[in-house]
């Protein structure tokens, strides 16, 4: 599945359509707070819809090798985390850069803001656990336990506790639902580039991903073709 | 000896081009504005957008060949 091309084909598709449409899509013109920048809901946003997905896939690599013992699983569970950190990395600074101009100031100390930090903190220690261990057993096995803390708290820090306190962000307490899309800020077409979008920066960040891991399995030479 | 005559060359020839004003501005002077440069010129920015995003794609197709030519060695 990695090596073959249909959905890397239609990622270039989707991302060509997201970064044209997203500039030529009409936004609803309301009071002058967000302006052309809610545009940035075509980039930004998927940024964490992109981490997510790759540290769900990297958990269930990581409950894999525990189960398996098979290293080519580790190393799954390994890249995915490390593209999924990557992403997550990008999403905390293109917000900030949003943020400069809605909201004042690049960090407002925001509980979703500080709720990403948080949960990229402890992702990061997952690669300084690894670096700490020489024996492959060990590293893998003890690592893949804590893969599965560090996403379970994903979902405090990012879905639950930002959404039960007020918040700069879309989904507060005192607003209305979704916080990835306000339907007081957006149009219906948006959401009909929004939703491409997503996909399209996810298929992305998977193939980054699966390119890592195929050099991976190259370098360690006995495993090509697993 | 001739490296410092190149470097003075060089800035003698670097200042001759202020004289080449071939447009001159006029603020009263109207063009069309044409479709690139309307609405703040925000589709400068969106073709800056698709070309780097098209050139990440360039750069990952060529990785993914090389990938695979070593994987079927």
């Amino acid at each position: 599945m990695i090596r073959k091309n249909w959905w890397k084909i239609l990622s270039f598709l989707l991302m060509m359509h997201t970064c044209i449409m997203g500039f030529l899509v009409k936004i609803p013109v309301l009071d002058d707070r967000m302006q052309q920048s809610v545009r940035n809901l075509f980039f930004h946003v998927p940024m964490w819809f992109s981490m997510q997905t790759l540290f769900t896939v990297s958990v269930f690599y990581a409950i894999k090798y525990l189960r398996s013992q098979n290293p080519v699983h580790d190393y799954y569970s390994l890249e995915y985390a490390r593209t999924g950190l990557v992403f997550g990395i990008l999403g905390l600074i293109t917000g900030a850069i949003w943020a400069n101009y809605q909201w004042g100031k690049p960090w407002s100390g925001d509980p979703k803001q500080n709720g990403a930090a948080i949960a990229l903190l402890i992702y990061m220690a997952y690669f300084v656990l690894r670096g700490s261990m020489n024996d492959l057993d060990k590293r893998a096995r003890i690592s893949a336990v804590y893969n599965i803390f560090a996403f379970a708290m994903l979902f405090p820090t990012i879905w639950i506790l930002p959404r039960l306190t007020e918040s700069l962000h879309p989904g507060g307490q005192g607003t209305e639902g979704n916080p990835g899309l306000n339907p007081n800020d957006t149009s219906p077409e948006m959401e009909m580039v929004f939703l491409p979008a997503i996909i399209g920066w996810i298929l992305l960040s998977v193939w980054i991903t699966t390119l890592r891991i195929r050099l991976r399995l190259i370098t360690e030479k006995k495993l090509v073709h697993v | 000896m001739y490296k410092i005559r190149k470097v003075l060359l060089f800035f003698l020839l670097s200042i001759i081009s202020v004289a080449a004003f071939a447009q001159s501005t006029n603020a009263q002077t109207e063009e069309p504005i044409g479709f690139m440069r309307s609405e703040g010129k925000i589709y400068v920015v969106m073709a800056v957008v698709v070309t780097i995003v098209a050139g990440i794609f360039i750069y990952l197709v060529n990785l993914d060949r090389k990938i695979s030519k070593l994987e079927n060695k």
